[in-house]
């Protein structure tokens, strides 16, 4: 208690430089925290992807499509036990700056594949009805406040011409981490419109989707299907959606990195700030730690003192800054929701901004410990306090 | 207060009967200190010889070396060579951490500046050395006012040092020089900083802790007057001692 209330008392001392150190760290942990959020984000796509989901797509580039002839022979493959197909569409909604994910979906199978995006009876039903029906996320209708039974026009860029549609469902995402912004249609409306539009380019299939039945055979399964059409006029890539995701997330991974490097930049700084508060610290009270020590205090008191005081500022600095991480990370999250669909402060980062907290309060005191404890106590009692 | 007292006393006239040998022994003391490419020698060869129950001024011109032969008795510096015996241990043989626990069971510190913690209060200052002993919180506290009661600070326990006056720091400091009962106590000019009327107060608490207390005082001062409220004085100069000069006892 004693020793307690003397770390916190010799804490206090000196208000403003805590509370201006204490500020540095809340910011600094903070700022930790958004950005380790950030690329949280960044992958959320690959994390919240099904381990028992494979994706299928031309082996050249995902700009070329796939026969719609490929549907039976990957639906035969020994262990895959559903399939289902998706176009990306790419419209634009009303500007080019509203942008939000839009497939074009072979609507039944590909809603019993992915059981994450939550739709009542209701809303399912009139989607499937309804051949220009579309349902959309969560964020997306309340970004553009759309309701169910709203009519929405997309502008093609890859299919021509203007799209009309009748919202029939919003979908809720059945995890934080499930993708609320994505925007769907029938497939079926895609192709017999394209049909009449652009003749011979109907029947193309963007990506397949394939569900296996356990998860543990899916590497063998994907080199099945890429097998069954080797030498085909159009050879195919199976990946687990995973890989898939990741495969977007790697061209911008230089970003990334660059993200991770300021994090670490900003911690570092704060370390430096608080390293030099507790030199300072130390310093001005090298006489009283001098007469401590001529009483008998041994030097495992005088560190106890100073890394005390050091992690007592810092874990302060860093509580306060995990605190703050959820609504201004919530606040961050609606500003880059188009961007960053998943935006959510994950349990890793909390651990990694105390980790953070902890680590320079405690790098902070190796100096000043160490000199405290070392100094001649008759040099040190002289030191004019 | 009164049973503290009496414990003291029954304690050091134990020790007393116990050591015929001089309380502090200081045989053919060498220190010097190196400044730049020069060594001084501050001390060349001193002897002295301090009785238990004692009260010695040293006095001597500034640099003559008086605080550095206090502060090998303290033990808080080290010898280059030579002898230095407290109740018959060689103190200069002890290692770092031995003898901060020496320190802290057998010596009492006044200092000029006083050196109270400024975060503690007066009551928490002179509990702090028995932060180093086996005590209770609640015997800790016991005993660390009386100590106060002793130097007439009862009604002063929870002032911090910049709430109290010279005279009271001083007070304070030597309550905590007290609290853990030491062999011997030494103060390096605790009148120093203080004006006359409350150096005098200060001087006849020493004195008085001294001759009721039966405790072993070793002072440095520059002052005359203040040397006269010991037993002895003793001259340095020039890192040699003269002889000594016992002070006659004055009417009060
Ligand atoms: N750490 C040190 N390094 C170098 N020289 C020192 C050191 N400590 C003391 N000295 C020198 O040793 C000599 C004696 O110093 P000391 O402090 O013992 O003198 P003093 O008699 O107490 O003087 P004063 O009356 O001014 O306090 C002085 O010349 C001083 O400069
Ligand atoms: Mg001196």
């Amino acid at each position: 208690m004693f020793f307690l209330s003397l770390i916190i008392r010799n804490a206090l001392r000196h208000r403003l430089r805590t509370a201006l150190t204490v500020l540095g760290m809340v910011v600094a942990v903070l700022a930790f925290g958004l950005l380790a959020t950030v690329v949280d984000a960044w992958y959320a796509g690959a994390d919240a992807a099904s381990d028992k989901r494979l994706v299928t797509r031309n082996a050249t580039s995902l700009v070329f499509p796939l026969p719609l002839t490929y549907y039976p022979r990957i639906r035969a493959i020994d262990g895959v036990q559903a399939v289902s197909w998706a176009n990306w569409f790419g419209g634009v909604y009303k500007e080019p700056k509203n942008f939000f994910p839009q497939f074009a979906i072979e609507a039944r199978g590909y809603l019993a594949l992915y059981p994450e995006f939550l739709l009542s009876d209701a809303e399912r039903e009139g989607f499937l009805r309804d051949r220009r029906g579309a349902i959309v996320g969560r964020k997306t209708a309340e970004l553009y406040g759309l309701r169910v039974g709203d009519n929405i026009t997309l502008r093609g860029t890859i299919y021509p011409g203007n799209w009309d549609f009748v919202i029939r469902g919003i979908y809720h995402g059945a995890r934080k981490n499930t993708d609320e912004t994505q925007f769907f249609f029938h497939w079926d409306y895609l192709n017999e419109t394209i049909k009449i539009r652009i003749p011979g380019r109907e029947n193309r299939i963007g990506v397949y989707i394939a569900e296996v039945s356990d998860a543990s055979e899916i590497a063998r399964i994907a080199r099945d299907i890429d097998a069954q059409f080797k030498n085909a006029s159009a050879e195919t890539l199976s990946e687990t959606e995973k890989a898939f995701q990741l495969g977007f997330v790697a061209m911008t991974e230089a970003i990334v990195v660059a993200i991770r490097l300021v994090s670490y930049l900003v911690i570092f700084i704060i370390m430096a700030v608080m390293a030099n508060t507790m030199a300072m610290t130390a310093r001005e009270r090298t006489s009283e730690y001098a007469t401590l020590r001529a009483l008998g205090f041994g030097p495992a008191f005088l560190h106890g003192l100073i890394y005390g005081e050091s992690l007592a500022i810092a874990l302060c600095g860093g509580l306060l800054g995990v605190v703050l991480t959820f609504p201004v990370a919530a606040w961050v999250g609606h500003i880059l929701g188009k961007f960053l669909p998943v935006f959510t402060v994950s349990i890793e980062t909390v651990q990694m901004q105390f980790i953070a907290a902890l680590l320079v309060g405690f790098l902070a005191a190796i100096w000043p410990a160490r000199t405290a404890a070392r100094v001649n106590i008759v040099n040190g009692l002289r030191a004019v306090a | 207060m009164s049973e503290a007292q009496g414990n003291t006393i029954e304690h050091t006239t134990a020790a007393q009967a116990a050591n015929a040998m001089p309380l502090v022994r200081v045989h053919q003391v060498v220190k010097s200190y190196q400044r730049g490419a020069q060594r001084v020698e501050v001390l060349r060869g001193l002897t002295l010889d301090i009785q238990a129950g004692e009260f010695l001024a040293l006095m001597g011109p500034s640099g003559s070396g008086k605080s550095t032969l206090l502060n090998l008795i303290a033990g808080i510096d080290q010898p280059d060579s030579g002898e230095l015996r407290v109740q018959g241990q060689d103190i200069g043989q002890l290692s770092e951490g031995d003898l901060a626990d020496w320190r802290a069971r057998n010596v009492g510190f006044i200092f000029q500046f006083y050196n109270l913690m400024p975060v503690l209060n007066a009551l928490e200052n002179v509990e702090l050395p028995l932060m180093l002993t086996n005590l209770s919180r609640s015997e800790r506290r016991a005993r660390a006012e009386n100590a106060l009661a002793l130097v007439g600070l009862a009604d002063r326990m929870d002032h911090y040092p910049n709430e109290l006056s010279g005279g009271q720091q001083q007070r304070v400091a030597i309550a905590r020089a007290l609290i853990s009962d030491p062999t011997l106590i030494v103060a390096d000019e605790p009148t120093g900083d203080l004006d006359r009327e409350s150096a005098g107060e200060i001087l006849q608490l020493m004195q008085a802790l001294n001759q009721q207390l039966g405790k072993t005082i070793i002072m440095v001062t520059h002052d005359q007057r203040a040397a006269e409220h010991a037993q002895a004085i003793m001259h340095l100069e020039k890192g040699v001692l003269s002889s000594r000069e016992e002070v006659q006892p004055r009417a009060n």
